[in-house]
Parts: C-alpha cells; sequence; structure tokens
C-alpha cells in the first residue's frame, strides 16, 4: 500500500479507491498472447464497430424496403412487409441471436459452416431492420396523399413515384428517428458477445476478471461505447444538414 | 496548508472505518448474524437450489465454520446468505456485505492485495473435455481445432497463454456462460471445451448422455480455490482457518468432499464423479494460502 496510507473501507458504500491507486498500467502488460491489453481492447472496438456498421447497412436495406413494401397498393406486398416487421420486432434480441446461431443452424446444415460473426450481423441487421421499416413506413405516410397522386397524374410510373417523389422527402424527414436507431445499433452489439465474438463487451468482462481491475477495465470501455454512438449522431447530423431543402420539413 | 488538513482528516476517517469493520468477530458476535458470500452456480462447490437455498461442498464447509465461531463466540450465530457473482464479490467483502465468501475464488495475487483468503480447501484442475468419439486425448491434437471456454474466466487466459507457449493454433470460440459454452461442444460448434475439472464433470454428468464425453489430457493449470475474508483481519482469519484446519483432521472435510463429489446431488441427483485430486490431497495434508502464482512455480 503506497505511504502506508490504510486503504478506505467504506461501511455502507461500495469501495472507493483513490485515484492514486488505479492501476492504469495495465493496458500495457501482455495478456498472455503476445498482445497488451490495450491492443486487444483496440480489436475489441473493432469488433464492435464492424458488427454495428454492417448490421446497420443490412437494417437500412431490408428496412426500407419493407418499409416501402407496407405503403404499396398491394395487399400481398403489405402482407410481406407487415409480417417481417412483426416478427422480428416482437422477439427480444438475445432471443433472435441465439435463434441464428444456436437453432437455425440445426435445421439448415449449411448455415453450420457460416462463421458466427456474419450469424450475428444477421440477427443484429434483422432485428433492427424491423424498426427501420417501420419509420420508414411512418414517414411515407406522414406525406400528403397528393404527392402520390401529382407524381401519379404527371405520367411517372408507381416505382418513379417512390424513387423521384416519395422517398427523397420521405428520408428527409425519418433522419433524427434513424439517427436514434443507428447508435442503438452500436450499443445492441454488445449481445454479439453472447455467440462469441470479441467485442468490448466480452473484453470488459474478460480483462476484468483477468486483471481484477474492474474500474481501470470499464471505464475506457464505456468512453468507447460513448463515442462510437456520439460519432455516428454528429455523421447523421451533418447529413441531415447537407440534404435540407429550404421551406421544407425540417429546412429553414 | 487546507490540503495537509484534509489529508490528515481522510487518514483519521480512513482508520477509523478501518477499525470499525476489520473485527469481524466483535461484528458478528453483536449482531447475532454472519452474511455468507455463496454462488448461485458454481458447480458442486456452491450453487442454488432456488427458494433462498444454498448447498454445495463449500457452502456446507462454511457452515461448519460457522458453527465453530458460535461455539468459539458463545453465541448463536445466524447465517445470512448473500449471492455473488464474479464481478461484484471483491467489493462486496471489502465494504463489509459480506463477511465470509466460499464460492469458487482462485486465490491469486492480483486479488491479494484487496482481500485475505482462507486456507485452500479445493485445488482446481484446467482439463479438456471432448466427445468420447473425438479421439482427441491431449492438448496438442487440438490443433486446428475449435475450443471453447466461457468468457469472464481464468480459462481463457490459460488457454491463450498455452497456445503461445506450445505454438498449437486453435481457434477459441466462447459461452456467455459454462451451460452455453457446453452447448457449443454439444451441438458441434466447438471440438472441445476447457474448463474446471469439476465444471466440466458436472456439466457433463447433467448432459442428455454422459457416457459421449470424456475429460482427457494434460492439466492446462491448477487454482487454489478458497473462501475469502476482509484483510487485516487476523482473529477472524485464524478462526476461520482453525476451524478448516479442524474439519481437515477430523476427517470431516473428506466426508464433504465424497458427499458433493461422489454421492448422487440434489437437485437432479446425479453425480459429479470426481475423485479427490493429488493436488487437493496435498493442500489438506500442509493447510496454507499461497496463491496460484506459487502453483505456477513448481
Amino acid at each position: 500500500m503506497a505511504g502506508g496510507v490504510p486503504r478506505t473501507h467504506g461501511r455502507q458504500h461500495l469501495r472507493r479507491r483513490p485515484l492514486g491507486t488505479w492501476d492504469w498500467q495495465l493496458f500495457l502488460q501482455d495478456t498472455g498472447g503476445g498482445e497488451t491489453y490495450l491492443q486487444w481492447m483496440m480489436s475489441a472496438w473493432g469488433w464492435t464497430l464492424s458488427v454495428a456498421v454492417l448490421a446497420l447497412v443490412l437494417a437500412l436495406a431490408i428496412g426500407s424496403l419493407m418499409g416501402i413494401l407496407r405503403t404499396a397498393p398491394s395487399a400481398l406486398l403489405v402482407a410481406i412487409g407487415n409480417c417481417w416487421t412483426e416478427l422480428f420486432r416482437n422477439i427480444p434480441l438475445l432471443v433472435q441471436i441465439f435463434l441464428w446461431y444456436h437453432v437455425l443452424p440445426s435445421i439448415f446444415l449449411v448455415l453450420r459452416d457460416v462463421p458466427s460473426f456474419v450469424l450475428v450481423v444477421f440477427a443484429l441487421g434483422c432485428f433492427t431492420s424491423a424498426r427501420i421499416s417501420e419509420q420508414v413506413k411512418a414517414g411515407i405516410q406522414s406525406l400528403p396523399r397528393g404527392q402520390r397522386y401529382a407524381g401519379l397524374a404527371m405520367g411517372l410510373t408507381l416505382p418513379q413515384t417512390y424513387r423521384y417523389v416519395l422517398l427523397p422527402m420521405a428520408f428527409r424527414i425519418v433522419i433524427p428517428p434513424l439517427t436514434s436507431e443507428s447508435m442503438n445499433i452500436i450499443k445492441n452489439s454488445s449481445v454479439a458477445f453472447a455467440v462469441s465474438i470479441a467485442e468490448l463487451t466480452m473484453f470488459a468482462m474478460q480483462a476484468s476478471e483477468e486483471t481484477s481491475r474492474f474500474e481501470e477495465i470499464f471505464i475506457p470501455v464505456t468512453a468507447l461505447y460513448f463515442i462510437s454512438a456520439f460519432a455516428i449522431n454528429r455523421i447523421a447530423q451533418v447529413i441531415e444538414k447537407r440534404l435540407r431543402i429550404p421551406g421544407q420539413i425540417g429546412g429553414k | 496548508m487546507k490540503k495537509s488538513l484534509i489529508a490528515v482528516a481522510v487518514v483519521v476517517a480512513a482508520s477509523a472505518a478501518t477499525a470499525q469493520t476489520t473485527d469481524t468477530l466483535k461484528k458478528i458476535k453483536d449482531s447475532g448474524s454472519i452474511t455468507l458470500g455463496t454462488r448461485e452456480s458454481s458447480g458442486a462447490l456452491a450453487y442454488t437450489l432456488g427458494d433462498g437455498k444454498y448447498v454445495g461442498f463449500h457452502t456446507e464447509m462454511a457452515e461448519h465454520v460457522v458453527a465453530d465461531l458460535s461455539k468459539q463466540l458463545g453465541t448463536k450465530i445466524a447465517i445470512k446468505y448473500q449471492p455473488v457473482t464474479s464481478q461484484n464479490r471483491i467489493p462486496l467483502v471489502q465494504n463489509g456485505t459480506v463477511d465470509l465468501e466460499c464460492g469458487s475464488t482462485t486465490n491469486n495475487t492480483a486479488r491479494q492485495k484487496d482481500v485475505a483468503f482462507a486456507v485452500t480447501t479445493y485445488v482446481e484442475e484446467v482439463r479438456i473435455a471432448v466427445k468420447a468419439n473425438s479421439g482427441i486425448t491431449s492438448v496438442a491434437q487440438l490443433a486446428g481445432k475449435k475450443v471453447a471456454t466461457t468468457t469472464g474466466t481464468t480459462s481463457v487466459q490459460t488457454l491463450r497463454k498455452h497456445e503461445r507457449a506450445t505454438n498449437v493454433n486453435f481457434e477459441e470460440v466462447f459461452g456467455k456462460d459454462h451451460a452455453d459454452a457446453f452447448l457449443l461442444l454439444e451441438s458441434g460448434r466447438a471440438d472441445a471445451f476447457v474448463m474446471d475439472g469439476q465444471i466440466l464433470a458436472g456439466n457433463i454428468s447433467k448432459s442428455k448422455n454422459p457416457a459421449d464425453y470424456k475429460i482427457v489430457g494434460e492439466v492446462l493449470s491448477v487454482e487454489p480455490i478458497a473462501c475469502m475474508l476482509r484483510k487485516g483481519d487476523t482473529a477472524f482469519q485464524t478462526a476461520v482457518n482453525d476451524s478448516i484446519k479442524g474439519m481437515i483432521k477430523s476427517g470431516e472435510l473428506a466426508k464433504l468432499y465424497d458427499k458433493w463429489f461422489m454421492q448422487p446431488i440434489p437437485p437432479s441427483n446425479t453425480k459429479v464423479g470426481l475423485p479427490l485430486s493429488d493436488a487437493t490431497k496435498a493442500a489438506w495434508a500442509n493447510p496454507n494460502d499461497k496463491p496460484m502464482e506459487e502453483y505456477a512455480k513448481k
């Protein structure tokens, strides 16, 4: 114990270690595998971002498609969009991850050879796509009906009406909820540890057990999650500003 | 000037707080109760049957220790069970919530900076479980295979060190908990499961078909498991140690071991079937609180 000062034992509180006894050097220690805890944490951050970003791309693609289908004039397309959304919206994320990882591969044997990283991206992407589908649908429905009719009356086909009239407006309207969803996906990527992805949460649990230093591990991990989600928030704001059209919703 | 005043105040407050909490025996006598830290699922060492019932080799041993403490203090002591996790067990012992933690805590030098340990009562051996028909019998045969282990355990580190030292490259897959990790082996997602011997034995005994699995290969690491208590409370530590040493001498501890590891145990009435290891025998023959690092040296 440094300087002979007795360590404080708070009787009613969790232990409070004086700042001076924090051991930040543990990040330079070898993990036993030829890399330091710092290197390991950075690689874990990389896994977190990879899972999140790939899942986000997938979620935006499928979510937009399903959202559009749900506003189409065909009952069949609406039903497909609704089924997809309700299926992935009503099952907890952790359960979905296990379904993709343990249950589906035992039914479809081909999936056994698919890396767990891909399965997690699909699980997280599909889960989030249901939420994005809901937002895209709401965005399109918030537009006045006349817009659709005006597009069709001009001689545009229905896909063209979506492409040139409805979607450019609807997507601008739903940028704020999409931003929240994109930030959520960073945070939700932490469940990937459950199927052996070496991401930040797993690093935090494993490294804190190995070093018995919880604060020193969890504080930087928390900061990295914050930085990641906040960066997405800032990027989305830039996009929102760039796309703003004067005189329209959100524009000046 | 101000700074030094604050420093003095902090030191006084700190020593007052320390004096208050380190006399566990007095605290137990005054309150007529002891808070026993226990685990909800640490194999046969400590686990719960639900409904606030806690059992297991270390749990029952701790109950004997408390009985001895009541004799020594001349008063009846009630046991309050407090389930702990690997994340909160050390802070809870340090801040006085838990007086004695008997679960599956490994005694190592990092932890000895924060807490004290009673004498080692169980020596865990990290082993390899495989499917009986896999033909795998040693670490060397794990080259190119998938090896499962559980996130948040020291076995992950053991595996990593072994891989580096022996140049046997394998792919690590991680279960969220022991049941998940065993499922990886069961479902063929992993070829081996590396974990504490008693956890392997316990999972195998509870599996659909225990004969399908085998524990094989060399001991990858040994870890002394001991009850944990606050640092600097020598009187309490001595009392706990005396009680445990008494149980070793009388053969009581061996009886408890037989009860929890060799006989059918609740809730499923299956046997763990893990005979007393030489390492545990050695720890009993010469009771000590040496940390894990000293075991690795020899």
